[in-house]
């Protein structure tokens, strides 16, 4: 039997990036908020310890416990889908930050023509250019509306930037810090992105070239390069993180509590309206139901999308007929690029999540596809993040997996082969979706989600394409060997690749096609709303977070407004 | 059942065994798959007995067993490993950094029980893009292919594991990579790439977990291990060569 608890105004599921800002901003304007959260409290004081790439990059000591949940998986509609029973290809968070505790502080602004994908590939090349298949879709949002709200994250964040991205959205201030370290190993890429013709710019970084207050007041401290970013917590309170910003914010106000090892399992709702949520401390075991004026869904992507399938909100996608619109356009992102081998060594375990630098000359439409097969494209970036030794054993090809001649070339190489990466974009299709799994379940009996996904012909051109640039680049560099990423083939689940996962609950302008509007407001339920990259009607060409930070503070916004007038807010 | 195996001898350990240059950009692992050799390296030098690959039950040494009950398991398990990381002129193999003990303590802990992972049933072979999908903990998958190991070597040679010449050792070690043996409810392949990438960790771990001893195998590839800062090194032109720190303060 459920206890049934004080009705409050504002309850999130979850307390990351997006929960932490809706908290921040609503208990500022007064709302009293309560954030279920299914981990643990944890802080910059759990971190100092954290440089143990075992534990906490390979063991993944501060990712969900998939023992108690994951997802299932499948790459085509004819397969059985399986439980996903380890981690690999990305790595969901669970705890105070969420996956905000462990990103590497990528912090970028989609580009214009990412809002707008759909009109303008066919304003310039036409109804065709994909198959229709591809279910390309306008974000029900400009660039330019949702300007002021990047600007906002932005500099809660601090973010580090040089602002000489050519290709970037119109900026109405300058970046909050100055760029981080401009390295030998990045002056090597500027060097050779420049001779190329390209425009090369400071990677948009969330680890901070200086200590900076944030409009809140909160502190962030200047990133020490330790190499240490990228799945570990930072133990300098110097990577931007929700527990050192906005859930701080939050909790200053005193209308703010997060509800710790509590696993939201419902939406409870009664005549189109969300009355609250219902979950379970798995350390008591008992039952509550959290009753609210209005719910926020602020976990991650996946479970968005399968707390509204459980509770029966919105209709399902159906991939047969392409009507409903919960668990359509997932999409994912894929990774040309190339490894250079040189004979020079370089300080490869020094670094920062996102100390790097990046051309966008083959993002968005900043290139012409007339003569392309694909559209879109992917930021290239080299980074020096700092390489640890059990994950980094590069070795040229034909060098055998293992003994002898693997130890020497592995240990020799460690310390002299730079990467380039390539986000690459994502476009939707018919057949890439989440849905509930009819078998298998998580702890407490609710189906897990499922995903079935596969790679696309538009992914395999766009990989084949940047993945040359790539080459050419590294060539450039000096490389005495340079191999271009293989070809893809089928998605596979098991090695890591990143953690970007969109679509599913996503945006727009037509209830048609879209299960939120553009202040993520649910269509069907006003008091409802949904946050994170499942808004995504695509993805784009960078990491989501500075998007995502930018929809949450939009949302912020809008329910602070729905707590004073109520109704739909477009 | 019938339908686990069948699953099971359709997965193609090509595909996933290749050997990722791990590099990281913003979540990402770039530079794809490369360097796959299906051949096994390996030098064929002699081996003789090791004293690492013997239980060593002085006090106040990282060498006690935590899972392993029987020393010969223990004695396969070391041989296999230093044959996929061996000892030459950089330095110490698996046995002398310690990898078997820590393989020993893992697979008696939360590795080898899978505790933060979904083992709820019902089991199917699946796809190899699904990924692990055996009924079996880590520490039965490491203890059958450990015995496997043993039983190639009799049937194949006569010998036990141990008795074996290193290129005896590989042939053994290569046909398990090569899926070309046997197992039940996993497949050979599975347990090699666990096996390999469990020496992996072994070697380059902080020492405090049983592997890298002395910090050997973190000199030997010139990374500092835990350091608090590199504000004031990471401008210079030059290479850094700095003594490693493990994070309980050893130096």
């Amino acid at each position: 039997m459920a206890t049934t608890l004080d009705k409050v105004d504002v309850v999130t599921v979850g307390a990351g990036w997006t929960g932490g800002i809706i908290a921040a901003e609503a208990a500022k304007a007064g709302l009293k908020v309560v954030s279920i959260e299914r981990g643990r409290e944890r802080g910059t004081e759990d971190y100092l310890r954290v440089h143990d790439e075992y534990r906490y990059a390979i063991r993944y000591e501060l990712m969900q416990d998939l023992s108690k949940e994951t997802v299932t998986f499948r790459n085509r509609r004819d397969q059985r889908a399986l439980p996903m029973r380890t981690m690999g290809s990305f790595l969901l968070g669970e705890g105070l930050g969420g996956a905000g505790t462990h990103w590497n502080g990528h912090t970028w602004r989609f580009l214009p023509y990412d809002f707008e994908i759909k009109t303008m590939t066919e304003k310039k090349y036409g109804a065709n250019k994909l198959g229709k298949e591809y279910q390309l879709q306008d974000w029900g949002i400009t660039y330019d509306e949702l300007e002021p709200y990047f600007d906002k994250f932005e500099y809660t964040a601090g973010i580090s930037g040089d602002g000489k991205n050519p290709f970037a959205g119109k900026r109405s201030n300058p970046y909050p810090t100055p760029p981080m370290k401009k390295t030998p190993i990045l002056e090597k890429f500027e060097k050779a992105t420049s001779d190329l013709g390209y425009t090369p710019f400071m990677l948009p970084s969330a680890n901070l070239s200086e200590a900076y207050t944030n409009p809140d007041g909160q502190t962030i401290n200047a990133c020490m390069y330790c190499g240490f970013c990228e799945r570990f917590g930072c133990e300098y309170g110097a990577k931007t993180s929700p527990e050192i910003t906005v859930i701080p914010t939050a909790r200053e106000t005193g209308n703010y509590e997060v509800r710790f090892h509590s696993n939201v399992v419902e939406v409870l709702h009664e005549g189109g309206k969300a009355t609250g949520v219902r979950y379970i401390n798995w350390m008591s075991g008992e039952e509550f139901i959290q009753p609210a004026e209005t719910v926020v869904l602020t976990s991650y992507v996946m479970n968005n999308a399968k707390l509204l399938m459980v509770s029966d909100i919105g209709e399902m996608y159906d991939p047969e007929t392409g009507r409903g619109t919960l668990g359509k356009n997932y999409c994912y992102q894929i990774l040309p690029g190339a490894t250079g081998f040189f004979d020079e060594q370089f300080n490869t375990f020094m670094g920062a999540g996102s100390l790097g630098m990046s051309i966008d000359d083959f993002n968005g439409d900043n290139f012409d596809h007339s003569d392309l097969d694909f559209i879109h494209g992917g930021s290239m970036s080299l980074t020096q993040a700092g390489l640890r030794p059990i994950a980094t054993n590069p070795v040229p090809p034909d060098t055998p997996a293992w003994g002898a001649e693997f130890k020497k070339a592995s240990i020799e190489n460690y310390t002299r082969t730079l990467n380039i990466g390539t986000q690459g974009a994502s476009m939707p299709h018919r057949d890439n979706y989440l849905t509930l799994d009819p078998k298998y379940k998580d702890a407490y009996g609710v189906p897990l989600l499922q995903l079935t996904y596969n790679f696309t012909d538009q992914d395999r051109a766009l990989h084949k394409f940047i993945t040359e640039k790539a080459v050419e680049i590294m060539e450039k560099m000096g490389a005495k060997q340079t191999v271009g990423s293989n070809p893809i083939t089928d998605y596979d689940i098991v090695p890591y690749q990143t953690t970007h996962n969109t679509g599913g609950t996503i945006m727009g302008a037509d209830p048609e096609t879209s299960v939120v509007n553009n202040y993520l407001q649910h269509w069907d339920m006003d008091n409802l709303f949904v946050i994170g990259a499942g808004n995504f009607p695509h993805n784009g060409g960078y990491n989501p977070t500075g998007t995502v930070g930018a929809l949450a503070y939009r949302c912020a916004e809008g329910i602070i407004k729905y707590s004073k007038e109520g109704g739909s807010l477009v | 059942m019938a339908d686990e195996k069948k699953d099971v001898s359709r997965r193609d350990f090509l595909k996933t065994a290749g050997v990722a240059t791990g590099a990281l950009v913003g979540g990402g692992v770039i530079g794809g798959l490369i360097g796959y050799n299906a051949k096994g390296g390996g030098s064929s030098t002699k081996e003789g007995e090791r004293s690492g690959g013997r239980a060593d039950q002085s006090a106040g040494s990282p060498s006690g067993r935590m899972f392993f009950t029987n020393d010969h398991d223990f004695n396969v398990l070391s041989e296999a490993t230093e044959r996929i990381f061996p000892e030459d002129d950089l330095g110490p193999g698996a046995i002398g950094l310690g990898v078997p003990y820590f393989i020993d303590h893992q697979l008696a802990g939360a590795y080898g029980n899978n505790d933060k992972e979904y083992m709820q049933g019902p089991f199917y072979g699946g796809e190899v893009t699904q990924g692990y999908q055996t009924r079996l903990r880590r520490k039965e998958i490491f203890l059958q292919g450990i015995r496997k190991l043993e039983q190639e070597a009799k049937s194949r040679f006569d010998k036990s594991f141990t008795d074996l010449e290193g290129e005896q050792m590989d042939e053994i070690i290569t046909a398990f990579q090569k899926d070309e043996v046997e197992m039940e409810g996993v497949t050979a392949g599975f347990f090699f790439r666990l096996l390999r990438s469990a020496v992996l960790e072994g070697a380059y771990s902080d020492p405090m977990y049983g592997g890298n001893r002395g910090m050997e195998g973190w000199k030997m590839k010139n990374f500092p291990g835990h350091q608090a800062a590199y504000i004031d090194k990471i401008d210079s032109e030059e290479f850094q060569e700095i003594d490693p720190q493990s994070l309980g303060g050893h130096h």
